[in-house]
């Protein structure tokens, strides 16, 4: 039976850590719009091909309201932050989305990013000097690539350094999309809430130089700004949106660059092209989670085919990342790649907001390790590195690695 | 080479900045994108087209040869 008969489960089950399934190919070339299966049982249709998956993500018919009636779960418990009720308080399109957007963009300016640079290389210097004192193997997950990105939100939120713990579990139990039960979910948003509740109000009795106290500042909707409830969800958006991604993204890049460590060696010996080196792991990433589902209000076309009124899309990054006709030798790595227009952000209105977040957070610590570790290399074969399972956002269970 | 940006577009990723600070730049109050150099000179024109192919709102619009 071909791809176009079967119906797929959907995430495509994969075993090794960093490369990717078989059928990704498969579905490009012949299957481009397929009919797949979600963890609930509902039934979604997939996309994989560059140009599909950049047209879609850029098209206002594919909306993100994936809390619509017949809009497909994700999972049997639901859809975790895709389909919260809390996802619909930001404004999902339109002006009101772009007005949204503007507000809170400010704080992620290229200008901005820069100087965060000194703070956040700092963060990584100390993380890995507790990692070093601790001995090897050290898990580069959990000593650097968990904590770093978590630090740097609350610093931006102005949440003070005691409560970032509760952040990392407060974010991991909201992205995960099976590993929590229901009851869990539920009690880890209400603590969230209520934290972000009585932190604003702190903000509001005593103005920081953080990006709530500022949002706050502006006013209400009145005055040109946000609805209280929508500054609070914003906080929370941003942490769950900017943690796990990019703590994840971290041990990743740095797998993959030490998976052939000739890879490592051509950045030592010239460290110009962290940039691109970053946007490559980023395009290669095998293991990015889920994907982004969109919910069609009205039938609409897609290659060819026309999808119906009511219908969930979902659109495979990873694998449009990996297309033949977008990408020259696109399964191979190419560490001064330049352009690199891969898709791992998104594309359009709703592309990533943090991206020139996580982008710079990912080369700061490129450039840290590097520097301060050049004899880096996994401690474990590439094989034996094991995926994370049931989140949204894919990742590597530990990065065991000695210096 | 002639560059055209579309504010209405722009998501404020800021790629273009980071590729070619010498001709695009953000607002600092909503991160959208000022053009800064409409004619960007010939040393510039490759970052451009880097800026422009990467841009994830395709906001920016290169002509060559003018």
């Amino acid at each position: 039976m071909s791809l176009n008969e079967q119906v797929l489960s959907y995430p495509i089950p994969n075993d090794t850590a960093l490369e990717p399934p078989a059928e990704w190919a498969e579905l490009r070339g012949t299957c481009p719009v397929a009919h797949v299966k979600l963890p609930s049982g509902d039934q979604a249709t997939l996309l994989t091909r560059y140009a599909d998956v950049k047209q879609v993500l850029a098209d206002p018919r594919f909306t993100r309201q994936l809390n619509a009636p017949d809009a497909a779960r994700l999972s049997a418990e639901g859809g975790g932050v895709f389909n919260s009720e809390i996802s619909t308080i930001i404004p999902d399109g339109g002006a009101e989305h772009q007005h949204w957007r503007r507000l809170v963009g400010k704080w992620f300016t290229a200008k901005r990013m820069a100087a965060l640079r000194p703070s956040m290389t700092e963060i990584a210097e100390r993380l890995i000097d507790d990692m070093v004192e601790r001995g090897q193997p050290g898990d580069l997950k959990a000593g650097l690539g968990f904590p770093l990105p978590v630090y740097v939100i609350c610093d931006m939120l102005g949440v003070p350094a005691a409560d970032r713990d509760r952040f990392s579990y407060w974010s991991d139990t909201l992205l995960n999309l099976t590993r929590y039960t229901q009851a869990e979910i539920e009690a880890a948003q209400g603590e969230f809430f209520q934290y972000m509740s009585d932190h604003l109000a702190a903000k509001r009795a005593e103005p920081g130089e953080d990006l709530l106290s500022e949002l706050i500042a502006v006013g209400g909707p009145e005055d040109g700004g946000l609805a209280d409830i929508q500054i609070l969800v914003t906080g929370m958006a941003l942490l769950v949106a900017g943690h796990e991604t990019t703590a994840n993204m971290i041990g990743k890049m740095v797998s993959m660059l030490l998976a052939d460590r000739s890879r490592w060696e051509a950045l030592l010996a010239d460290p110009s092209l962290i940039r691109t080196a970053v946007e490559e792991t980023l395009r290669l990433d095998a293991n990015s989670g889920f994907g982004l589902p969109r919910y069609l209000p009205e039938e609409t076309e897609v290659s060819g085919t026309v999808l119906p009124r009511g219908t969930t899309v979902v659109c495979s990054m990873a694998a449009a990342n990996r297309d033949e006709s977008a990408f020259e030798d696109a399964a191979e790595m190419d560490l001064s790649r330049s352009p690199n227009p891969h898709l791992s952000f998104g594309a359009g209105a709703h592309s990533c907001l943090g991206q020139a977040l996580a982008r710079t957070e990912l080369q700061v610590v490129l450039e840290v390790l590097l520097r301060r570790l050049p004899a880096l290399e996994l401690a474990v074969p590439v094989e034996e590195l094991e995926r994370v399972e049931g989140l949204a956002v894919g990742g590597l269970r530990t990065v065991p690695v000695r210096w | 080479m002639k560059v055209i940006v579309d504010e209405v577009k722009c998501c404020g990723a800021g790629q273009c900045v980071l590729i070619a600070p010498e001709v695009f730049d953000q607002r600092e109050d909503d991160g959208i994108v000022i053009l800064l150099e409409p004619e960007p000179g010939a040393d510039q024109h490759a970052l451009v087209r880097e800026a422009a192919a990467v841009c994830p709102a395709a906001a920016i619009e290169v002509s060559e040869g003018a």
